[in-house]
């Protein structure tokens, strides 16, 4: 490797930061999505309208010419961090991610446009758990319509296009109109998968099925270490802040050496998962050394989001375990999330191949 | 501003005036040094221009490139890394003068001696005794942990002058002569069967005032100058993937299929990973510090280094088996560098246990990380308001 990736944020990137924060802090606050996610509709579509319609945040990777904004995994990575730190039920990394990666791969033209300009919500009908490269069910195509069932999918039930691999090798867009789409009860509150049911749906054939799986899951694993290092680093964040304020013993609860010791842990964890993050946005804005980079933050990432989200609750205690305080979603995201595009286990096996490090 | 074409101008000259072939190596250093050309950043007359740090870079680009000799920095990294800006921040001009071309250039080795068996991780309460006779001081205790002891010319000493007030308050900041005759160096034996480092005893050793650094009582401020430099100057480094203590490994993993096992495998897929993940950091820490935005991160480089040189070097006699029983060398050495890669896994394995423990422990490095970066609360000090003679020892 002759270049080092670029590990910064630019000015622009900043200021794309300090925009969305802006909004989410307006529109986004930890009780309204607590409340949220006990009514009928987890998800926030008006969120999601200010975020796209408003910003055009979900054209980042769309050239131009496609009605995109030809930004680049860069900024998308930074969109991602904030909706992380505000666990945002929006179908960002779904929709402006992995389905927008897939149809770039088949390049078609009018579902990219829909895509970027937000008139359509997408979502890859492979289940969320798969790894890059992983294998991943088909559908049946009798007749000339699709046939089967596929689960956990991920913010489905808001989605207008479901991209479907059939067993012909081809990827589908179907209506989702054309679909049934079975809310499954989930871990995850703020991100929840469906079943997908079709039983005879038309669909539209976008291209070849493995390439554009293979690319959108990619991408989305790549991009979730920053989703990842959102999450984590409002879980250190708030955890410092109460340890400030709560006093027990008369002194404040953050002054034990015992706690000082396991926050500045999770801070070095939190410092590390910044350049590994970087790095893959960094990898996937340039295609240089992708598989490897996407693969080492993912193979850090997750059990990193999951152990501040477990040190949050624990140092926070009896108010961490109450539905109440907005922890318990930062935990369920940070453990769907260390499945979501394959565990850092799976990502390690996929190292063991890319870098020569051999099983027995 | 002196910018990079400027740089190289000045260095082509250099090279011109002293051709590295028809140079021998000290001649060529002094040379390199009264142009400005041995650290651009310090100020003209003392080796520098007064040019932006970052732009050494290109003046050792040339020079590499035109086969100049270096001044072998690994061999005098505390005179380099530590002794060199405490001087030029708090020395007398007489001082500078005297002190920083020789250190540079190597014909001057320096050493450190802070350290005391009773004063380790709380260095402040220190109790070697420095008292004034007329113009000198009269130094007399014991240091350790003091690499290059033995081949230096100079030390940087801190002494109690005070030991009526409280601990921070009492200390004095002194260049120590290692000739002097009351200063014994014995090595200090570790488990690795070498002595890098050295305890040094000083009996009635005499300092000339002229040789103190800083203002009586002010040796604890002057000391930050030093430790600080100490510790960014671990973090600056680039290496490749692999660059560090993780390669051996992975070379023996590809090399010898016959040591394989699953166990084994699972663990070193994550150390490799966290060895990559702090190599980015590093080089996140790199970009930072070039484009001029210092963060906090540093503070958290060695810890991550420290952490991963043990387990990995510990997996590494675990790989070899059979082999990992022997060792390959337990005499007693008193060796001028530490070369980690070039010795047995047995090695790396017994010397990387100090990584957690020289230069800050990792335990203060945690507090350090907790308090001034998280800006957590000190831990209650009972020691604070307390003269130094009446602490508990």
């Amino acid at each position: 490797m002759t270049t080092q990736p670029d590990l910064l944020y630019s000015e622009e990137e900043e200021a794309l930061r300090a925009a969305v924060r802006d909004l989410l802090t307006d529109r986004c606050a930890p009780a309204s999505v607590i409340a949220r996610t006990e009514s009928d509709a987890p998800h926030d579509v008006s969120l999601w309208k200010a975020l796209t319609e408003g910003m055009g945040l979900a054209g980042l990777l769309v050239p131009e010419e496609h009605g995109g904004q030809g930004a680049t995994h860069r900024e998308v990575a930074v969109v991602l961090e904030e909706l992380g730190r505000a666990v945002a039920p929006v179908p960002y990394l779904a929709s402006a991610v992995v389905a927008t990666e897939a149809v770039l791969a088949c390049g078609a033209d009018d579902l990219l446009s829909r895509l970027a300009e937000a008139t359509a919500i997408g979502a890859l009908a492979v289940g969320l758990h798969t790894a890059p490269g992983a294998a991943f069910k088909r559908v049946r195509l009798e007749g000339g319509t699709l046939h089967g069932e596929v689960t956990g999918i991920a913010d489905a039930a808001v989605a207008d296009v479901l991209l479907v691999p059939a067993d012909d090798g081809g990827l589908y867009a179907v209506d989702a109109s054309a679909a049934t789409v079975v809310p499954q009860v989930s871990l995850d509150l703020t991100r929840p998968v469906a079943t997908v049911v079709l039983d005879g749906a038309a669909g539209t054939r976008l291209g070849e099925a493995a390439p554009a799986v293979r690319r959108g899951l990619r991408a989305g694993a790549g991009l979730l270490a920053s989703e990842q290092l959102g999450l984590a680093e409002w879980a250190l964040t708030e955890t410092v802040r109460y340890l400030k304020e709560r006093k027990q013993f008369n002194r404040p609860v953050g002054g034990f050496q015992a706690l000082k010791h396991r926050l500045a842990q999770l801070w070095l964890e939190v410092v590390n998962l910044r350049a590994a993050a970087r790095a893959a946005a960094d990898a996937l804005a340039t295609g240089t050394d992708t598989a490897v980079t996407v693969a080492v933050a993912q193979a850090y990432a997750g059990p990193v989001a999951v152990h501040a989200a477990e040190e949050a609750l624990q140092l926070h205690a009896g108010i961490g375990m109450t539905w109440e305080h907005p922890i318990h979603l930062y935990l369920k995201r940070a453990k769907a999330d260390s499945i979501a595009y394959g565990t850092a286990g799976a990502h390690r096996e996929n190292l063991a191949e890319l870098v020569d490090l051999q099983a027995p | 501003m002196t910018d990079a074409a400027e740089l190289k101008r000045r260095t082509a000259d250099l090279l011109a005036a002293y051709p590295p072939p028809d140079t021998d190596r000290p001649a060529f250093l002094r040379a390199r040094f009264d142009a400005g050309l041995a650290w651009v950043h310090y100020p003209e007359g003392l080796g520098g221009l007064g040019a932006p740090r970052t732009l050494q870079a290109v003046v050792d680009a040339e020079l590499e490139a035109a086969g100049a000799p270096d001044n072998d920095p690994r061999r005098i990294g505390i005179g380099l890394g530590m002794a060199a800006p405490t001087i030029l921040r708090y020395g007398t001009e007489e001082q500078k003068q005297r002190f920083l071309r020789p250190l540079w250039t190597g014909e001057e080795v320096w050493c450190q001696l802070f350290s005391e068996p009773g004063a380790g991780s709380d260095l402040a309460a220190l109790g070697t005794r420095a008292v004034r006779e007329g113009d000198s001081w009269v130094v007399d205790g014991q240091k350790v942990w003091t690499s290059s002891a033995h081949l230096a010319r100079w030390a940087i000493l801190i002494a109690r002058t005070d030991p009526d007030v409280p601990k921070h308050q009492g200390i004095t900041y002194f260049i120590c002569d290692m000739t002097d005759p009351g200063v014994e160096v014995r090595p200090l034996r570790q488990i690795t069967g070498e002595a890098e480092f050295n305890e040094v005893f000083l009996t009635d050793v005499r300092i000339p005032d002229a040789r103190r650094l800083g203002e009586v009582g002010d040796g604890w401020r002057v000391a930050q100058t030093t430790l600080m430099n100490e510790r960014v100057s671990i973090g600056g480094m680039r290496l490749p993937r692999e660059g560090g203590m993780i390669g051996p490994v992975a070379r023996t993993w590809r090399e010898r299929p016959e040591l394989r096992t699953h166990d084994l495998h699972q663990r070193l897929l994550k150390l490799w990973v966290e060895s990559e993940v702090s190599r980015l950091t590093a080089e996140r820490l790199r970009q930072q510090l070039v484009a001029g935005q210092p963060g906090p991160e540093g503070s958290g480089t060695k810890l991550a280094f420290a952490r991963l040189n043990q387990e990995i070097s510990g997996l590494e006699v675990e790989l070899l088996g059979k082999e990992g029983l022997l060792y390959d060398d337990w005499t007693m050495r008193r060796p001028e560098l530490v070369d980690f890669t070039g010795r047995d896994a047995g090695y790396r394995y017994l010397r990387a246990k100090g990584n957690s423990i020289e230069g800050g422990t990792s335990e203060v490095l945690l507090n350090i990380v907790a308090e001034r970066v998280l800006g957590l609360p000190a831990e209650p000090r009972t020691d604070k308001d307390v003269a130094w003679k009446d602490l508990a020892r």
